[in-house]
Protein backbone atom coordinates (compact mmCIF):
# COMPACT_ATOMS: atom_id res chain seq x y z
CA UNK A 1 0.00 0.00 0.00
CA UNK A 2 1.01 3.46 -0.43
CA UNK A 3 1.47 5.28 2.78
CA UNK A 4 0.29 8.99 2.98
CA UNK A 5 0.60 9.42 6.88
CA UNK A 6 2.73 7.50 8.93
CA UNK A 7 2.54 7.33 12.76
CA UNK A 8 6.03 6.32 14.75
CA UNK A 9 5.84 5.16 18.46
CA UNK A 10 3.44 8.10 19.55
CA UNK A 11 2.41 8.51 22.64
CA UNK A 12 0.48 11.58 24.29
CA UNK A 13 0.15 13.04 27.61
CA UNK A 14 -2.41 14.81 29.45
CA UNK A 15 -0.97 16.31 32.39
CA UNK A 16 -0.05 13.09 34.01
CA UNK A 17 -2.66 10.35 32.20
CA UNK A 18 -0.89 8.84 29.18
CA UNK A 19 -3.41 9.34 26.36
CA UNK A 20 -1.66 7.45 23.43
CA UNK A 21 0.30 4.70 24.54
CA UNK A 22 3.17 4.28 21.93
CA UNK A 23 0.77 4.03 18.38
CA UNK A 24 2.54 2.67 14.87
CA UNK A 25 -0.05 2.76 12.44
CA UNK A 26 0.49 3.27 8.42
CA UNK A 27 -2.44 5.33 6.78
CA UNK A 28 -2.58 4.48 3.12
CA UNK A 29 -2.80 7.21 0.32
CA UNK A 30 -6.72 7.67 -1.67
CA UNK A 31 -8.60 5.19 0.95
CA UNK A 32 -10.50 5.43 3.79
CA UNK A 33 -9.37 4.04 6.47
CA UNK A 34 -11.74 4.08 9.65
CA UNK A 35 -10.77 4.84 13.38
CA UNK A 36 -13.24 3.23 15.94
CA UNK A 37 -12.82 1.97 19.61
CA UNK A 38 -15.14 3.07 22.17
CA UNK A 39 -15.33 6.39 24.35
CA UNK A 40 -11.72 7.33 25.89
CA UNK A 41 -9.84 4.71 23.40
CA UNK A 42 -7.86 7.99 22.13
CA UNK A 43 -8.53 8.03 18.52
CA UNK A 44 -10.49 11.63 18.32
CA UNK A 45 -6.67 12.92 19.95
CA UNK A 46 -4.96 11.03 17.32
CA UNK A 47 -7.03 13.14 14.77
CA UNK A 48 -6.03 16.53 16.77
CA UNK A 49 -2.26 15.50 16.30
CA UNK A 50 -2.44 14.96 12.53
CA UNK A 51 -4.13 18.18 12.53
CA UNK A 52 -2.02 19.84 15.00
CA UNK A 53 -5.17 21.36 16.90
CA UNK A 54 -3.93 19.78 19.86
CA UNK A 55 -1.64 23.03 19.79
CA UNK A 56 -4.89 24.58 21.52
CA UNK A 57 -4.45 22.11 24.54
CA UNK A 58 -3.04 22.96 27.61
CA UNK A 59 -0.54 20.60 29.98
CA UNK A 60 0.36 18.43 26.66
CA UNK A 61 3.06 16.50 26.07
CA UNK A 62 3.96 14.62 22.85
CA UNK A 63 6.69 11.73 21.87
CA UNK A 64 7.40 9.92 19.03
CA UNK A 65 6.55 10.71 14.87
CA UNK A 66 3.67 11.37 12.47
CA UNK A 67 5.26 11.70 8.69
CA UNK A 68 3.14 13.23 6.01
CA UNK A 69 5.16 12.36 3.22
CA UNK A 70 7.76 11.53 4.85
CA UNK A 71 7.98 14.82 6.90
CA UNK A 72 7.15 15.10 10.46
CA UNK A 73 4.71 17.21 11.07
CA UNK A 74 5.43 17.16 14.92
CA UNK A 75 8.67 19.49 14.28
CA UNK A 76 8.96 22.88 15.27
CA UNK A 77 9.82 24.30 11.83
CA UNK A 78 6.19 23.03 10.68
CA UNK A 79 3.70 25.95 10.53
CA UNK A 80 0.73 24.69 11.73
CA UNK A 81 -1.53 26.93 10.36
CA UNK A 82 -0.01 25.81 6.56
CA UNK A 83 -0.33 22.34 8.15
CA UNK A 84 -3.95 22.72 8.32
CA UNK A 85 -4.54 23.87 4.48
CA UNK A 86 -3.35 20.89 3.55
CA UNK A 87 -5.78 18.73 6.09
CA UNK A 88 -9.45 19.21 6.16
CA UNK A 89 -11.27 18.29 9.47
CA UNK A 90 -14.59 17.96 9.71
CA UNK A 91 -16.08 18.00 13.31
CA UNK A 92 -18.98 15.88 14.57
CA UNK A 93 -21.41 18.81 15.36
CA UNK A 94 -21.40 20.89 12.38
CA UNK A 95 -20.47 24.70 13.12
CA UNK A 96 -21.17 26.69 10.28
CA UNK A 97 -20.37 30.72 10.33
CA UNK A 98 -22.68 33.01 10.73
CA UNK A 99 -22.67 33.91 6.72
CA UNK A 100 -24.48 32.59 4.11
CA UNK A 101 -24.13 29.79 2.56
CA UNK A 102 -22.18 30.72 0.09
CA UNK A 103 -19.48 33.06 2.12
CA UNK A 104 -18.76 29.98 4.83
CA UNK A 105 -17.61 28.21 1.60
CA UNK A 106 -15.41 31.37 0.14
CA UNK A 107 -14.24 31.85 3.95
CA UNK A 108 -11.28 29.45 3.04
CA UNK A 109 -10.33 30.69 -0.24
CA UNK A 110 -10.33 34.11 0.67
CA UNK A 111 -7.90 33.55 3.42
CA UNK A 112 -6.11 32.47 0.96
CA UNK A 113 -6.63 36.13 -0.72
CA UNK A 114 -8.80 35.17 -3.75
CA UNK A 115 -11.52 37.40 -4.11
CA UNK A 116 -12.35 37.41 -7.63
CA UNK A 117 -16.23 36.36 -7.71
CA UNK A 118 -16.17 34.39 -10.80
CA UNK A 119 -13.15 32.47 -9.61
CA UNK A 120 -14.67 32.05 -6.17
CA UNK A 121 -18.28 31.14 -7.73
CA UNK A 122 -16.68 28.52 -9.42
CA UNK A 123 -14.58 26.66 -6.15
CA UNK A 124 -17.88 27.17 -4.39
CA UNK A 125 -19.99 25.22 -6.60
CA UNK A 126 -17.40 22.48 -7.46
CA UNK A 127 -16.96 22.17 -3.76
CA UNK A 128 -20.83 22.18 -3.20
CA UNK A 129 -21.18 19.68 -6.18
CA UNK A 130 -18.37 16.93 -4.67
CA UNK A 131 -20.06 16.76 -1.63
CA UNK A 132 -23.54 16.43 -2.91
CA UNK A 133 -25.32 19.97 -1.37
CA UNK A 134 -25.37 21.47 -4.74
CA UNK A 135 -28.41 20.65 -5.93
CA UNK A 136 -30.36 21.41 -2.67
CA UNK A 137 -28.91 24.80 -2.14
CA UNK A 138 -28.35 26.10 -6.11
CA UNK A 139 -31.09 28.56 -6.05
CA UNK A 140 -30.48 30.10 -2.03
CA UNK A 141 -26.58 30.38 -1.86
CA UNK A 142 -27.41 33.92 -0.03
CA UNK A 143 -29.33 32.00 2.86
CA UNK A 144 -27.94 31.87 6.11
CA UNK A 145 -25.79 28.70 6.38
CA UNK A 146 -27.45 27.90 10.00
CA UNK A 147 -31.04 27.96 8.70
CA UNK A 148 -29.65 24.34 6.72
CA UNK A 149 -30.87 21.44 8.04
CA UNK A 150 -28.14 19.59 10.26
CA UNK A 151 -27.50 17.04 7.09
CA UNK A 152 -27.14 19.73 5.22
CA UNK A 153 -24.65 21.66 7.30
CA UNK A 154 -22.40 18.45 8.44
CA UNK A 155 -22.12 18.82 4.14
CA UNK A 156 -21.19 22.40 4.13
CA UNK A 157 -18.81 21.75 6.24
CA UNK A 158 -17.52 18.77 4.06
CA UNK A 159 -17.80 21.66 0.94
CA UNK A 160 -15.72 24.01 2.93
CA UNK A 161 -13.15 21.49 3.49
CA UNK A 162 -12.58 20.22 0.50
CA UNK A 163 -12.76 24.04 -1.32
CA UNK A 164 -9.23 24.17 0.60
CA UNK A 165 -7.98 21.44 -1.77
CA UNK A 166 -6.77 19.40 1.26
CA UNK A 167 -4.57 16.42 0.50
CA UNK A 168 -6.09 15.01 3.80
CA UNK A 169 -9.71 14.91 5.09
CA UNK A 170 -10.27 14.08 8.74
CA UNK A 171 -14.12 13.31 9.88
CA UNK A 172 -14.30 12.70 13.38
CA UNK A 173 -18.04 11.19 13.91
CA UNK A 174 -18.95 13.42 11.43
CA UNK A 175 -22.73 11.23 11.43
CA UNK A 176 -23.05 11.16 15.42
CA UNK A 177 -25.86 13.67 15.47
CA UNK A 178 -27.84 12.76 11.36
CA UNK A 179 -30.63 10.71 10.58
CA UNK A 180 -29.99 7.89 8.60
CA UNK A 181 -30.77 9.72 5.04
CA UNK A 182 -28.07 11.95 5.99
CA UNK A 183 -25.54 9.41 6.55
CA UNK A 184 -25.79 7.91 3.41
CA UNK A 185 -25.33 10.78 1.28
CA UNK A 186 -22.18 11.96 3.65
CA UNK A 187 -21.16 8.59 3.20
CA UNK A 188 -21.95 8.54 -0.84
CA UNK A 189 -19.44 11.43 -0.76
CA UNK A 190 -16.52 9.84 0.91
CA UNK A 191 -16.85 6.95 -1.05
CA UNK A 192 -16.34 9.32 -4.03
CA UNK A 193 -14.06 11.14 -3.00
CA UNK A 194 -11.07 9.08 -1.84
CA UNK A 195 -10.09 8.87 -5.55
CA UNK A 196 -8.60 12.50 -5.12
CA UNK A 197 -8.24 12.42 -1.16
CA UNK A 198 -6.53 10.10 1.96
CA UNK A 199 -9.63 10.26 4.12
CA UNK A 200 -9.53 8.95 7.91
CA UNK A 201 -13.01 8.32 9.64
CA UNK A 202 -13.51 8.13 13.08
CA UNK A 203 -16.76 6.67 14.05
CA UNK A 204 -18.37 4.95 17.21
CA UNK A 205 -20.31 3.29 14.26
CA UNK A 206 -18.79 0.35 13.53
CA UNK A 207 -21.50 -0.55 10.64
CA UNK A 208 -20.46 2.47 8.94
CA UNK A 209 -16.77 1.34 9.16
CA UNK A 210 -17.60 -1.71 7.85
CA UNK A 211 -19.39 -0.34 4.80
CA UNK A 212 -17.26 2.34 3.81
CA UNK A 213 -13.69 2.23 4.46
CA UNK A 214 -10.95 0.33 2.77
CA UNK A 215 -8.33 -0.22 6.08
CA UNK A 216 -9.74 -0.51 10.01
CA UNK A 217 -8.04 0.32 12.77
CA UNK A 218 -9.36 -0.74 16.50
CA UNK A 219 -7.82 1.32 19.52
CA UNK A 220 -8.70 0.59 22.94
CA UNK A 221 -7.52 2.72 26.12
CA UNK A 222 -4.90 4.32 24.30
CA UNK A 223 -3.72 1.70 22.43
CA UNK A 224 -4.06 0.23 18.64
CA UNK A 225 -5.70 -3.03 19.51
CA UNK A 226 -5.99 -4.20 15.80
CA UNK A 227 -5.43 -3.10 12.23
CA UNK A 228 -5.80 -4.68 9.10
CA UNK A 229 -7.67 -4.00 5.84
CA UNK A 230 -11.89 -3.63 6.64
CA UNK A 231 -12.26 -7.37 5.58
CA UNK A 232 -10.07 -9.23 7.77
CA UNK A 233 -10.83 -6.68 10.55
CA UNK A 234 -14.77 -7.46 10.48
CA UNK A 235 -15.01 -11.27 9.36
CA UNK A 236 -11.29 -12.47 10.71
CA UNK A 237 -10.12 -10.03 13.59
CA UNK A 238 -7.10 -11.90 14.90
CA UNK A 239 -7.70 -10.29 18.87
CA UNK A 240 -10.80 -11.34 21.11
CA UNK A 241 -11.26 -7.70 22.08
CA UNK A 242 -11.76 -6.81 18.66
CA UNK A 243 -14.66 -9.30 18.06
CA UNK A 244 -16.19 -8.74 21.10
CA UNK A 245 -16.22 -4.90 20.27
CA UNK A 246 -17.42 -5.16 16.89
CA UNK A 247 -20.32 -7.96 18.00
CA UNK A 248 -21.36 -5.17 20.47
CA UNK A 249 -20.59 -6.88 23.42
CA UNK A 250 -18.94 -3.82 24.95
CA UNK A 251 -18.04 -0.21 23.85
CA UNK B 1 -46.55 17.55 61.85
CA UNK B 2 -49.01 19.02 60.08
CA UNK B 3 -48.65 21.82 62.66
CA UNK B 4 -45.13 22.39 61.73
CA UNK B 5 -45.71 22.21 57.69
CA UNK B 6 -47.96 24.98 57.89
CA UNK B 7 -45.53 27.11 59.51
CA UNK B 8 -42.83 26.26 57.39
CA UNK B 9 -44.94 27.03 54.49
CA UNK B 10 -45.93 30.47 56.03
CA UNK B 11 -42.59 31.14 57.07
CA UNK B 12 -41.43 30.56 53.30
CA UNK B 13 -44.11 32.67 51.81
CA UNK B 14 -42.77 35.75 54.35
CA UNK B 15 -39.26 35.39 53.14
CA UNK B 16 -40.53 35.12 49.86
CA UNK B 17 -42.83 38.31 49.84
CA UNK B 18 -40.15 40.69 51.77
CA UNK B 19 -37.99 39.47 48.95
CA UNK B 20 -40.37 40.73 46.39
CA UNK B 21 -41.30 43.90 48.56
CA UNK B 22 -37.16 44.93 48.61
CA UNK B 23 -36.92 43.96 44.89
CA UNK B 24 -39.44 46.17 43.48
CA UNK B 25 -38.21 48.80 45.64
CA UNK B 26 -35.67 49.67 43.66
CA UNK B 27 -37.81 50.15 40.36
CA UNK B 28 -40.27 52.33 42.87
CA UNK B 29 -37.13 54.57 43.16
CA UNK B 30 -36.27 54.69 38.92
CA UNK B 31 -40.26 55.58 38.74
CA UNK B 32 -40.12 58.13 41.91
CA UNK B 33 -36.74 59.76 40.66
CA UNK B 34 -39.10 59.88 37.11
CA UNK B 35 -42.18 61.48 38.25
CA UNK B 36 -40.18 64.57 40.51
CA UNK B 37 -38.00 65.51 37.34
CA UNK B 38 -40.86 65.42 35.78
CA UNK B 39 -43.29 67.65 38.09
CA UNK B 40 -40.53 70.08 38.53
CA UNK B 41 -38.91 70.41 34.92
CA UNK B 42 -42.31 70.13 32.87
CA UNK B 43 -44.10 72.94 33.31
CA UNK B 44 -41.32 75.10 32.46
CA UNK B 45 -41.54 72.97 28.85
CA UNK B 46 -45.37 74.08 28.98
CA UNK B 47 -44.24 78.27 29.49
CA UNK B 48 -41.39 78.51 27.41
CA UNK B 49 -42.15 76.28 24.69
CA UNK B 50 -40.30 72.73 24.07
CA UNK B 51 -38.80 74.17 20.92
CA UNK B 52 -37.54 77.22 23.03
CA UNK B 53 -35.70 74.93 25.14
CA UNK B 54 -33.68 72.06 23.08
CA UNK B 55 -33.20 74.30 20.07
CA UNK B 56 -32.64 77.46 21.91
CA UNK B 57 -29.27 78.65 21.76
CA UNK B 58 -29.20 81.23 24.59
CA UNK B 59 -28.99 80.17 28.12
CA UNK B 60 -29.66 82.89 30.47
CA UNK B 61 -32.30 81.73 32.99
CA UNK B 62 -32.86 84.98 35.06
CA UNK B 63 -33.66 86.46 31.52
CA UNK B 64 -35.69 84.15 30.23
CA UNK B 65 -34.05 82.40 27.98
CA UNK B 66 -33.91 78.71 28.69
CA UNK B 67 -31.77 77.26 25.38
CA UNK B 68 -29.94 74.27 26.07
CA UNK B 69 -28.89 73.13 22.85
CA UNK B 70 -25.31 74.44 22.63
CA UNK B 71 -25.23 71.76 25.74
CA UNK B 72 -26.76 69.08 24.42
CA UNK B 73 -24.55 69.46 21.45
CA UNK B 74 -21.88 69.60 23.55
CA UNK B 75 -22.46 66.47 25.77
CA UNK B 76 -22.79 64.67 22.73
CA UNK B 77 -19.45 66.02 21.26
CA UNK B 78 -17.42 64.61 24.22
CA UNK B 79 -19.78 61.48 24.35
CA UNK B 80 -18.29 60.91 20.89
CA UNK B 81 -14.92 62.33 21.94
CA UNK B 82 -14.74 59.41 24.55
CA UNK B 83 -15.51 56.93 22.62
CA UNK B 84 -13.50 57.61 19.77
CA UNK B 85 -10.63 57.48 22.42
CA UNK B 86 -11.81 54.77 24.27
CA UNK B 87 -13.56 52.39 21.79
CA UNK B 88 -10.39 51.01 19.87
CA UNK B 89 -8.19 51.41 23.48
CA UNK B 90 -10.51 49.55 25.09
CA UNK B 91 -11.51 46.45 22.36
CA UNK B 92 -7.83 46.42 21.82
CA UNK B 93 -7.34 45.46 25.33
CA UNK B 94 -10.60 43.07 25.25
CA UNK B 95 -8.87 41.09 22.68
CA UNK B 96 -5.81 41.07 23.92
CA UNK B 97 -7.09 39.57 27.17
CA UNK B 98 -9.45 37.63 25.69
CA UNK B 99 -7.51 35.87 23.09
CA UNK B 100 -3.66 36.62 23.77
CA UNK B 101 -2.77 36.63 27.47
CA UNK B 102 -1.62 33.86 29.38
CA UNK B 103 -3.75 33.28 32.83
CA UNK B 104 -1.79 34.80 35.28
CA UNK B 105 -1.39 38.30 33.29
CA UNK B 106 -5.16 38.07 32.80
CA UNK B 107 -5.04 37.64 37.02
CA UNK B 108 -3.16 41.11 37.18
CA UNK B 109 -5.56 42.85 34.38
CA UNK B 110 -8.43 42.16 35.41
CA UNK B 111 -8.41 43.52 38.77
CA UNK B 112 -6.47 46.77 37.67
CA UNK B 113 -9.63 47.49 35.74
CA UNK B 114 -11.83 46.96 38.24
CA UNK B 115 -9.75 49.43 40.31
CA UNK B 116 -9.52 52.11 37.28
CA UNK B 117 -13.66 51.56 37.56
CA UNK B 118 -13.38 52.55 41.00
CA UNK B 119 -11.26 55.41 40.96
CA UNK B 120 -13.50 58.69 42.10
CA UNK B 121 -14.01 60.77 39.24
CA UNK B 122 -13.01 63.79 40.86
CA UNK B 123 -8.83 62.39 40.84
CA UNK B 124 -9.72 61.74 37.15
CA UNK B 125 -10.57 65.47 37.20
CA UNK B 126 -7.94 66.70 39.31
CA UNK B 127 -5.07 64.52 36.87
CA UNK B 128 -6.77 65.85 33.86
CA UNK B 129 -6.27 69.67 35.36
CA UNK B 130 -3.48 68.99 36.81
CA UNK B 131 -1.77 66.97 33.71
CA UNK B 132 -3.90 67.06 29.98
CA UNK B 133 -4.92 70.49 30.30
CA UNK B 134 -1.39 72.35 30.56
CA UNK B 135 -0.13 69.39 27.68
CA UNK B 136 -3.15 70.60 25.48
CA UNK B 137 -2.73 74.38 26.03
CA UNK B 138 1.47 74.03 25.35
CA UNK B 139 1.01 71.79 22.29
CA UNK B 140 -2.67 72.65 20.70
CA UNK B 141 -3.46 75.95 21.88
CA UNK B 142 -5.91 77.92 23.93
CA UNK B 143 -6.80 77.21 27.35
CA UNK B 144 -6.56 73.92 28.11
CA UNK B 145 -9.80 73.62 29.57
CA UNK B 146 -11.19 72.15 26.29
CA UNK B 147 -13.46 69.65 24.28
CA UNK B 148 -10.36 67.10 23.26
CA UNK B 149 -9.42 67.14 27.15
CA UNK B 150 -12.60 66.23 28.07
CA UNK B 151 -12.52 63.53 25.71
CA UNK B 152 -9.42 62.21 26.88
CA UNK B 153 -10.29 61.88 30.48
CA UNK B 154 -13.68 60.76 29.72
CA UNK B 155 -12.16 58.24 27.05
CA UNK B 156 -10.07 56.67 29.88
CA UNK B 157 -13.08 56.65 32.42
CA UNK B 158 -14.89 54.74 29.83
CA UNK B 159 -12.42 52.04 29.55
CA UNK B 160 -13.74 49.23 32.42
CA UNK B 161 -17.35 49.36 31.02
CA UNK B 162 -16.04 48.76 27.18
CA UNK B 163 -13.56 46.69 28.09
CA UNK B 164 -15.64 43.76 30.81
CA UNK B 165 -18.51 44.18 28.68
CA UNK B 166 -16.21 43.39 25.43
CA UNK B 167 -14.77 40.79 27.03
CA UNK B 168 -17.46 38.71 28.30
CA UNK B 169 -19.07 38.78 24.73
CA UNK B 170 -16.06 37.66 23.07
CA UNK B 171 -15.72 34.77 26.02
CA UNK B 172 -18.51 34.04 25.61
CA UNK B 173 -18.02 33.07 21.70
CA UNK B 174 -18.45 28.80 21.69
CA UNK B 175 -14.92 27.58 21.08
CA UNK B 176 -16.01 25.31 18.30
CA UNK B 177 -16.04 28.88 16.14
CA UNK B 178 -12.76 29.08 16.79
CA UNK B 179 -12.11 25.66 15.91
CA UNK B 180 -13.74 25.27 12.62
CA UNK B 181 -11.37 28.29 11.82
CA UNK B 182 -8.42 27.11 12.57
CA UNK B 183 -9.30 23.48 10.51
CA UNK B 184 -9.73 25.75 7.45
CA UNK B 185 -6.47 27.21 7.56
CA UNK B 186 -7.13 30.36 9.43
CA UNK B 187 -4.25 32.00 11.31
CA UNK B 188 -5.25 33.24 15.09
CA UNK B 189 -5.60 36.99 13.76
CA UNK B 190 -7.81 35.91 11.05
CA UNK B 191 -10.22 33.78 12.88
CA UNK B 192 -10.35 36.63 15.67
CA UNK B 193 -11.03 39.22 13.42
CA UNK B 194 -13.38 37.42 10.28
CA UNK B 195 -15.29 34.45 12.99
CA UNK B 196 -15.03 35.80 17.15
CA UNK B 197 -15.72 39.55 16.50
CA UNK B 198 -18.43 39.14 13.94
CA UNK B 199 -19.94 36.60 16.41
CA UNK B 200 -19.40 38.64 19.54
CA UNK B 201 -20.62 42.52 17.60
CA UNK B 202 -23.65 42.95 19.58
CA UNK B 203 -22.36 42.67 23.07
CA UNK B 204 -19.86 44.66 21.77
CA UNK B 205 -21.84 47.42 20.31
CA UNK B 206 -23.59 47.22 24.09
CA UNK B 207 -20.46 48.02 25.58
CA UNK B 208 -19.54 51.26 23.25
CA UNK B 209 -23.32 52.35 24.07
CA UNK B 210 -22.95 51.81 27.40
CA UNK B 211 -19.57 53.49 27.90
CA UNK B 212 -21.49 56.17 26.10
CA UNK B 213 -24.06 56.52 28.84
CA UNK B 214 -21.37 56.28 31.78
CA UNK B 215 -19.68 59.38 29.41
CA UNK B 216 -22.79 61.53 28.93
CA UNK B 217 -23.59 61.40 32.79
CA UNK B 218 -20.36 62.04 33.74
CA UNK B 219 -20.03 65.56 35.86
CA UNK B 220 -17.25 66.09 38.10
CA UNK B 221 -14.94 65.29 35.94
CA UNK B 222 -16.52 67.68 33.36
CA UNK B 223 -16.82 70.38 35.14
CA UNK B 224 -13.24 70.27 35.90
CA UNK B 225 -11.88 70.10 32.77
CA UNK B 226 -14.34 70.81 30.09
CA UNK B 227 -13.97 74.80 30.78
CA UNK B 228 -17.94 75.35 30.58
CA UNK B 229 -18.38 78.08 28.26
CA UNK B 230 -21.99 78.68 27.19
CA UNK B 231 -21.59 77.90 23.28
CA UNK B 232 -20.91 75.04 20.67
CA UNK B 233 -17.78 74.56 20.26
CA UNK B 234 -16.53 75.08 17.14
CA UNK B 235 -12.33 73.20 17.61
CA UNK B 236 -11.15 70.59 19.50
CA UNK B 237 -9.81 73.29 21.57
CA UNK B 238 -12.87 75.36 22.47
CA UNK B 239 -14.07 74.57 26.00
CA UNK B 240 -17.96 73.33 26.13
CA UNK B 241 -20.53 72.88 28.93
CA UNK B 242 -22.42 70.00 28.55
CA UNK B 243 -26.06 68.95 30.20
CA UNK B 244 -25.18 67.81 33.56
CA UNK B 245 -22.03 70.03 33.85
CA UNK B 246 -25.07 73.20 33.67
CA UNK B 247 -26.97 70.93 36.70
CA UNK B 248 -24.26 71.00 39.06
CA UNK B 249 -22.96 74.32 38.60
CA UNK B 250 -25.86 76.31 38.85
CA UNK B 251 -28.49 74.49 41.22
CA UNK B 252 -26.54 75.81 44.00
CA UNK B 253 -27.94 79.17 43.81
CA UNK B 254 -30.92 78.80 41.06
CA UNK B 255 -34.53 79.97 41.76
CA UNK B 256 -37.92 80.26 40.53
CA UNK B 257 -37.56 79.54 37.03
CA UNK B 258 -33.90 78.77 36.88
CA UNK B 259 -34.09 76.00 38.92
CA UNK B 260 -37.22 74.75 36.74
CA UNK B 261 -34.52 75.69 33.53
CA UNK B 262 -32.24 73.08 35.24
CA UNK B 263 -34.72 70.38 35.95
CA UNK B 264 -35.31 70.66 31.92
CA UNK B 265 -32.05 69.86 31.78
CA UNK B 266 -32.27 67.16 34.00
CA UNK B 267 -35.15 65.50 31.79
CA UNK B 268 -33.55 66.33 28.51
CA UNK B 269 -30.55 63.89 29.94
CA UNK B 270 -32.58 61.65 31.59
CA UNK B 271 -34.37 60.81 27.98
CA UNK B 272 -30.91 60.50 26.47
CA UNK B 273 -29.27 58.43 28.52
CA UNK B 274 -32.59 56.07 29.05
CA UNK B 275 -32.55 55.64 24.99
CA UNK B 276 -28.76 54.33 25.29
CA UNK B 277 -29.44 52.25 27.72
CA UNK B 278 -32.52 50.61 25.64
CA UNK B 279 -29.96 50.39 22.93
CA UNK B 280 -27.47 48.66 24.70
CA UNK B 281 -30.19 46.16 26.39
CA UNK B 282 -31.57 45.50 22.11
CA UNK B 283 -28.06 44.62 21.64
CA UNK B 284 -27.14 42.40 24.59
CA UNK B 285 -30.74 40.51 23.99
CA UNK B 286 -29.91 40.27 20.33
CA UNK B 287 -26.80 38.56 21.64
CA UNK B 288 -28.17 35.68 23.76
Amino acid sequence: MDVKIKIDNLRVYFEKNEILKGIKINIAKNMITGFMGPAGSGKSTLISIINRMIDFEDNVKIEGRVLIDDINILDKEINPVSLRRRIGTVFAVPIPLQRSIFENIAYGPRLKGINDKIELFKIVSDSLKKAFLWDEVKDRLDMSATKLSGGQQQRLCLARTLVLKPEIILLDEPCSGLDPISTAKIEEALSELKKEYTIVLVSNNTKQIARISDYSAFFYLGELIEYGTTEKVFTNPSQKKTEDYISGKFG
Amino acid sequence: MVHMNRWVSIREKIVKNTLTVFALSSLLFLFLIFIFILIEGLPLFLKVGLKNIIFGFKWAPTKGYFGIFPMIISSFLVTFGALIIGAPLGLSCAIYLAEYSGKRLKMILKPALELLAGIPSVVYGFLGVIYIVPIVREYLGGSGFSLISTSIVLGIMILPTIISISFDSIMSVPRSYREGSYAMGATKWQTIFKVVLPAARSGILASFILGMGRAIGETMAVIMIAGNALKIPTNITDPLRTLTGNIALELAYATGDHRLGLFSTGIVLLIIIMALNYLANFGIKRRI
